[in-house]
């Protein structure tokens, strides 16, 4: 919003003819600096979004062109050298795969937990509690990492036992022999590492419902859970959304924690479709081989494996405006 | 359908501040009650005792007794819940539920009751949007947002929401205070008609309004700031405005308050 005028009812000097709206506004420094900063700063953004990517399309498009197998459905990964092949098929479904599992997880426990902070707990509760919700949402993911790799692992372990040797009849859960870092075992860490982010967001918003539309409700005879679902869920239910694409895109993209976590595969390693199989995300693959990134060839894979990555976070986050935008009628 | 209200000296605090003392009254039914008296002397307050709306806020609590015919709205046993499906409630505010369309905001109480047979509820609808004067200019945008019609039509879609539900009473706290004489004319012929079915209890500032629509007029006042309101008089509505017994009371209807 640039150079709107906001007129303030000052006034005028005696026998001064009244200034125009227009004329008295535009003469004010304040207004046009701020004007003008805003509307640099979001010139700024676009270009540099733009900028960033242009770069990656520059440089990966020369790998894409002398890459020997099919980009989006092969598993091989043999970027650079004579005959590079190379597919992201392994790394998509790992990813796709354990953020959604870590939504599933983390939506539903994190929307609860606000709910209880906002609308069950006891009223000296509230403060604190959200003051911790906010601290652990902002637990640098290395730590996640840590805790996983030394403290959860070996409690899934038995876990995950005892679900293959239950339902490994099912394909997605069957055994694989692999134990460390399983895409379930990776989507249960993103969850626990993404629930704050969910609660402390849905906290925020679920706490500024209009007490007026709570007593409507209480008023028509509503018990404090119809109470809730008639007001504060519908009321809370943008800002839901903003917040679980929030954290599925940090699940996404979450780098040190899955890297430190994740059980590779052996090039040529057979599909299967357990849930217990290993496999590197996007975020995982590049950084552990951040190390080879020698020659153009080699980088522009990678490079293009991200924009696989870039791709999918804005595809997430567009269907998440258009579901938010498709009932703005409905939500003042 | 109608119930009778009586009120035995009912006190009302806010924590430990005591809003309202030592409130004694019957509320006729099928008649329109007005509650009169200056800003801040506790005619809301009361006035949410009797749907038990006053415990929702922190620190809100009721000694004494309001009965609603013969059943205790204040015994250990009763339901708050059931209270308020019985005695319903329009606020000062329009306040439709912004998420839900027209439909959906008169149909919400008697989904929350349960009611899902369609047809059941498009005639309930139906029903209670006329006998809130409003169906001739919803009808045909039934699923469109309740927050996008005027104020007056919000109010008057709100009491569509609570008579929907079939109360024995209902409770108005100002509900004309934020409209338009047209659409505040409305709600009170609304009312009068509401009357052949619902006690009505109604708090207004107008004192003509109070004249116009009300059987019974009851004057609360404040003894002083800081004390708690109580009730001055209760009587009927030409008599309160013709012949008060109390002094308080023509004081403030000939405007020599304070
Ligand atoms: N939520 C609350 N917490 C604490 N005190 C309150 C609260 N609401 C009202 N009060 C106090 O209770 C007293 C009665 O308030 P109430 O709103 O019932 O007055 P009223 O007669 O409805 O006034 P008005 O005509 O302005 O609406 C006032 O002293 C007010 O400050
Ligand atoms: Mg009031």
């Amino acid at each position: 919003m640039t150079g709107v005028p906001v007129v303030d009812e000052k006034p005028e000097p005696k026998g001064n003819a009244p200034l125009g709206g227009d004329n008295a506004s535009t003469a004010r420094l304040g207004d046009r600096l701020f004007g003008g900063a805003a509307t640099a700063s979001g010139v700024i953004v676009i270009a540099m979004v733009t900028l960033i990517a242009t770069f990656l399309i520059v440089q990966a498009v020369p790998a894409l062109l002398d890459n020997q197998e099919n980009f989006l459905t092969s598993r091989a990964w043999n970027p650079g050298g004579d005959q590079p092949g190379f597919g992201i098929l392994e790394f998509l479904w790992t990813t796709v795969v354990a953020g959604a599992i870590a939504m599933l997880i983390a939506v539903p426990f994190g929307v609860a937990v606000a709910l209880f902070l906002t609308q069950y707990a006891p009223v000296w509760m509230r403060g604190p509690a959200a003051a911790l919700v906010d601290l652990l949402a902002a637990v640098p993911s290395i730590v996640y990492g840590l805790w996983g790799l030394i403290t959860f692992a070996p409690f899934f372990r038995p876990i995950q036992g005892w679900i293959e040797s239950t339902f490994g009849w099912f394909p997605l859960l069957a055994q694989t022999g692999i134990t460390g870092g399983t895409i379930l075992f990776i989507a249960v860490v993103l969850s626990i590492m993404v629930v704050p982010i969910v609660t402390a967001l849905s906290r925020e918003i679920f706490a500024q419902t209009p007490l007026a539309h709570k007593e409507g409700a209480l008023a028509l005879g509503a018990t404090h859970w119809e109470m809730i679902r008639t007001t504060v869920l519908p009321f809370g239910r943008p800002g839901v959304i903003s917040a679980s694409m929030l954290a599925l895109g940090r699940a996404l993209g979450e780098t040190i924690a899955v890297t430190f976590l994740v059980s590779s595969l052996p090039n040529g390693a057979a599909w299967t479709w357990s849930l217990f199989n290993g496999g590197e995300t996007f975020a995982s693959k590049i950084a552990n081989n951040a190390a080879e990134f020698s020659n153009p060839s080699r980088t522009g894979a990678y490079i293009a494996a991200a924009l696989v990555l870039f791709v999918l976070t804005f595809v997430v986050n567009s269907i998440a405006r258009i579901v938010i935008e498709r009932r703005k009628a409905f939500s003042e | 359908m109608a119930k009778r209200i009586d009120v035995t000296d009912l006190n009302v605090y806010y924590g430990a501040f005591k809003a309202v003392e030592g409130v004694t009254m019957t509320i006729e039914p099928r008649s329109v009650t007005a509650f009169i008296g200056p800003s801040g002397c506790g005619k809301s307050t009361f006035l949410r005792t009797l749907n038990r709306m006053h415990e929702v806020i922190a620190g809100g609590r009721v000694e004494g007794k309001v009965m609603l015919d013969d059943q205790d709205l204040y015994a250990p046993r009763m339901d708050p819940v059931a209270v308020r499906r019985t005695v319903g409630m329009v606020f000062q505010r329009p306040n439709p539920f912004p998420t839900m369309s027209i439909y959906d905001n008169v149909a919400a109480g008697l989904r929350l009751n349960g009611v899902k047979n369609k047809k059941t509820l498009d005639g309930i609808v139906e029903s209670s949007l006329q006998g809130a004067n409003l169906w001739a200019e919803v009808k045909d945008r039934l699923n469109k947002p309740g927050a996008g019609l005027s104020g007056g039509q919000q109010q008057r879609l709100c009491i569509a929401r609570a008579i929907a539900v079939q109360p024995q009473v209902l409770l108005m706290d100002e509900p004309c205070s934020a409209l338009d004489p047209i659409s505040t004319l409305a709600i009170e012929d609304l009312v009068g008609e509401l009357k052949n079915e619902f006690t009505i209890v109604i708090v207004t500032h107008n004192m003509q309004q109070a004249a116009r629509v009300s059987d019974r007029t009851a004057f609360f006042n404040l003894r002083a700031t800081g004390e708690p309101g109580r009730l001055v008089e209760i009587a009927d509505t030409t008599k309160i405005f013709n012949n008060p017994s109390e002094q308080a009371t023509e004081d403030y209807i000939s405007g020599r308050f304070g």
